[in-house]
């Protein structure tokens, strides 16, 4: 069973190939953009930190920048 | 009319929701490759080189809709004056080119068993190497300007230029004599030359594919937006 499934009738090289490059093309995306994304709201975390407490207050005051402080804060 | 879909108001919706996206996709995949690599049949002709359709033909599928999407983005950007179509567009853009990738290499391990090569400049596979320079250069111009006005103008230019290859993409097969078949599936038909036991791995591995594609864009649109709300901070 296993062995047909590997062989995959002699198309095997060919058919296991091709998941293969999508699967590793997925992850890779995904790593990446993670990554991007992560880069980002320490960035914004650092940037907030640097503020002066009135600064600060008034970025806090938009939904939005809790938010990212929110989720930054879960990484 | 869009003020409900202001990046403000949405980013509580669009921060939380790649977890569950990631979640229902992992499922959703996990189904999906069980039927197309087991469950499945293989092709009487084809045998199992035929399941090299399952990652083919949803990839290229999403390469050519997200496209589209872009060049309708593109328009809406222009007609509305909304920028946040640009910036959905350029978060759409990544995916869909991952996808034409995928869609262009598998296309080519397909082709050596089934058509005895691994390349060949027929009107399909030559539009849809068009399509991926389209993609590239969309991708290109927003790391190259930096100005706002101007990048939102340039990668629209590219994107609506782009979309005349979409219907040559999809028509290739019937206007020229190509190596691929003419379409299997139909949507606005009922007559599908694909048995349902091939056609259930195709749809559940397109859904898969969907949920890719939408969870890249959620991760890359809340990038998108954290860059803005940087540059924000540095107003204030």
């Amino acid at each position: 069973m296993i062995n047909e499934i590997i062989s995959m009738n002699g198309y095997g090289t060919y058919v296991w190939s091709a998941f293969s490059f999508t699967l590793i093309s997925f992850t890779t995306l995904y790593f990446v953009t993670k990554l991007q994304l992560l880069k980002e709201q320490k960035r914004f975390a650092s940037k907030f930190g640097s503020l002066s407490v009135e600064k600060a207050k008034a970025a806090r005051s938009q939904i939005i920048n809790r938010e990212i402080l929110s989720n930054t804060s879960n990484i | 009319m869009f003020k409900s879909f202001e990046p403000n108001k949405i980013f509580a919706i669009t921060s939380k929701a790649p977890k569950y996206v990631l979640f229902l996709f992992i499922i959703v995949l996990t189904i999906g490759l069980t039927e197309a690599l087991i469950l499945s049949p293989e092709d009487y002709k084809q045998s199992d080189a035929v399941r090299i359709m399952y990652v083919h033909v949803p990839a290229a599928w999403i390469s050519l809709g997200i496209f589209s999407s872009l060049a309708l983005l593109s328009v809406g950007s222009f007609v509305f004056k909304n920028k946040n179509f640009a910036l959905i567009a350029k978060s759409l853009a990544p995916s869909g080119f991952i996808f034409n990738i995928i869609a262009l290499v598998t296309g080519s391990i397909w082709g050596k068993p089934t058509w005895g090569t691994w390349w060949a400049w027929d009107a399909r596979i030559t539009s849809m190497l068009i399509l991926a320079l389209f993609y590239g250069m969309y991708l290109l111009a927003w790391r190259i300007y930096e100005n706002k006005e101007q990048v939102i103008k340039v990668t629209s230019f590219i994107a609506i230029l782009g979309v005349i290859n979409i219907p040559i993409i999809k028509f290739s097969v019937d206007w020229w004599n190509t190596l691929h078949q003419p379409a299997s599936i139909k949507i606005l038909s009922t007559n599908t030359a694909i048995h349902s036991s091939m056609l259930v791995p195709l749809g559940i591995m397109t859904a898969a594919f969907v949920l890719f594609s939408l969870l890249i864009f959620l991760m890359k649109y809340n990038t998108e937006l954290i860059k803005l709300k940087n540059k924000g901070l540095d107003r204030l």
